[in-house]
């Protein structure tokens, strides 16, 4: 067994015991916080860290998926149907913002992206009579998946944790395959990719929509945690904060935004209790990764293990990057 | 039949006619030549035989099939490969996954994102051939980044030749190449069978005259000169071009 597959079943078994050795009911939250932002944090790494695309209007795809979940369960058909519903909507939503938003790369796509995230976040804003604008939506209850009620923090957590862990194996899967290969071949040379018979444009929109499908995973689970959803999680903010743990924690990797995600969760639910300039701390977390790792946490870290490990022999100067 | 035929392909970049009424017979497994000064509108003539920017007017045909309003990327299932005068490869890859990248251009796999890319030994073993062609199979996983720049140009020709192209054009390929290299680029090309045709810009007369069987001139936009070896270097325009008199 290598390294890599003891850090993996190590990382398992602590996600499965966690609820045990928990101090309480809240750190279990903030752990399922974690996971279902790490899962959004994937969506948006398949579009930045493996096509070379930022989009920061995900938390609008988000919260389409969020009131869907919210309006078909007030609907009374059911928690399938809202889920089924909200995934299928989520990506409708998704293929449109793609349309739009691929008509640019680089920073024209980033600017659309901001636009039509902003668009989105209007409608829920100002279109009271479905949103509640600001007043947002509750949800009245959780599913109950083979008769096992979500209402615990225990039982809520590992939902989540079995949703994350399939999608970071669906996502394993798609950044290996001959598909993930040519989604970064279209991120490092799209000329190239397009002269060797690649058809750029229908590579990034299909990238689009398993992004979409990620995020509308993420979002189903953030409305059923919070059992509420505002116009508040789709701002410019949630998707700069989203956007953020993916480069923190390496974006191009398939564990870097679980890590990012981490940190930025942490921060803000556990050490906002003890520091008041938490905002402030965050920041200089960010600026000293962006200084010291650029590459984001988790190849930085790689860079410093694999320097530590290094042959005797070989010159001991600065880790290379 | 002609491998490559164009008829008065025009491009202009604004106020600018890059190309001017070109004419251009390629007869299949010919080695043609395209000389020119710099600025004469080779590469652009290339990016419009390849699709990367559309012409004005006027036709390009391979093999009778007519490109000339194919998107780029169909060019590439219809038997055209290129390489590029600026290396444009995948630096954070390995040489082999760079060479597996070119065969997957043109392989339904490439939309697969359920199997591993790994895994597709028809791709892996395609890719190890095209490197051994070019003398490089044994350097097939070292990340492009540690290479040096003439491995770099032969990999640019393998990720060109294992698309098994009817038409290859070779952009510079012996730019900025040591003499061991040129030597051994010159022994590859001289290797490509003829049911390959190769269409070649070159500034290095002393490589690109021996390999060359018809030889056009480009001067404005327009070929000026066109005929074997001896033929273009004692016509008079060739002079007049180089030098200046």
């Amino acid at each position: 067994m290598n390294g890599r597959r003891i850090f993996l079943l190590v990382a398992l078994i602590v996600l499965a015991t966690l609820p045990y050795w928990m101090p309480g009911s809240y750190y279990v939250n903030i752990a399922s916080q974690i996971l279902f932002y790490a899962v959004f944090a994937l969506a948006i790494d398949i579009l930045l860290g493996h096509g070379g695309l930022v989009s920061l209007g995900h938390a609008g795809i988000f919260g389409v998926s969020c009131y869907i979940v919210a309006l078909v369960v007030a609907a009374g058909w059911g928690h399938f149907a809202a889920i089924v519903i909200a995934v299928a909507g989520t990506l409708i939503a998704m293929a449109i913002y793609a349309l739009v938003a691929l008509r640019a790369t680089g920073i024209g796509f980033l600017m659309i992206t901001l636009a039509l995230g902003q668009i989105i976040w209007g409608l829920a804003y100002r279109w009271i009579t479905v949103t509640n604008g600001d007043n947002g939506l509750a949800v009245a209850s959780r599913p109950a998946p083979f008769g096992s009620a979500l209402t615990s923090a225990t039982a809520f957590y590992y939902a989540t944790l079995i949703v994350f862990v399939v999608t970071l194996a669906a996502t394993a899967i798609f950044i290996h395959s001959p598909f993930g290969a040519a989604l970064k071949g279209t991120r490092d040379q799209p000329q190239r990719m397009n002269a060797l018979g690649f058809n750029v444009w229908m590579i990034r929109f299909y990238a689009c929509l398993f992004s979409g499908l990620l995020t509308a995973i993420a979002g189903i689970l953030f409305v059923y945690y919070n059992e509420f959803i505002s116009p508040q999680a789709l701002a410019l903010t949630a998707s700069a904060e989203v956007v953020l743990m993916v480069i923190s924690g390496g974006a191009g990797t398939l564990f870097g935004p679980v890590v990012g995600a981490a940190l930025v969760v942490i921060m803000k639910n556990v050490a906002s209790a003890y520091i008041v300039r938490w905002n402030f701390v965050l920041g200089a977390i960010f600026v000293a990764i962006v200084v010291f790792m650029p590459e984001g946490i988790v190849p930085g870290t790689a860079r410093l293990w694999r320097w530590l490990w290094r042959p005797r022999g070989a010159p001991a100067g600065e880790p290379q990057r | 039949m002609s491998a490559l035929a164009i008829s008065d392909l025009e491009k202009s970049f604004g106020g600018l006619r890059v190309t001017r009424a070109i004419n251009l017979n390629v007869a299949p497994g010919e080695r043609r030549l395209i000389i020119g000064p710099n600025g004469a509108g080779k590469t652009t003539l290339f990016n419009l035989i390849t699709g990367d920017i559309a012409p004005d007017s006027g036709s390009i045909r391979l093999f009778d099939t007519d490109l000339t309003r194919v998107p780029s990327r169909r060019r590439a299932h219809l038997g055209l490969s290129r390489t590029y005068q600026i290396i444009t490869l995948f630096p954070k890859d390995t040489l082999i996954r760079n060479v597996m990248l070119s065969l997957l251009g043109l392989d339904k796999v490439r939309w697969n994102p359920l199997v591993r890319l790994d895994t597709q030994k028809h791709l892996v073993t395609g890719a190890q051939e095209a490197l051994e062609r070019v003398g490089l199979a044994h350097l097939a996983l070292r990340p492009l980044s540690e290479t040096s720049y003439g491995e770099r140009r032969r990999v640019e020709i393998a990720m060109a030749l294992a698309q098994k192209p009817r038409l290859l054009m070779l952009d510079e390929p012996f730019a900025g190449l040591s003499i061991e290299e040129r030597r051994d680029v010159q022994n590859l090309l001289a290797s490509i069978p003829r049911d390959v045709t190769i269409v070649m810009i070159e500034h290095d007369m002393d490589v690109a005259l021996e390999f060359a069987e018809c030889i056009s001139v480009m001067h404005f936009g327009e070929i000026v000169v066109e005929g074997s070896r001896a033929e273009v270097v004692a016509h008079p325009r060739t002079r007049e071009i180089y030098l200046g008199h």
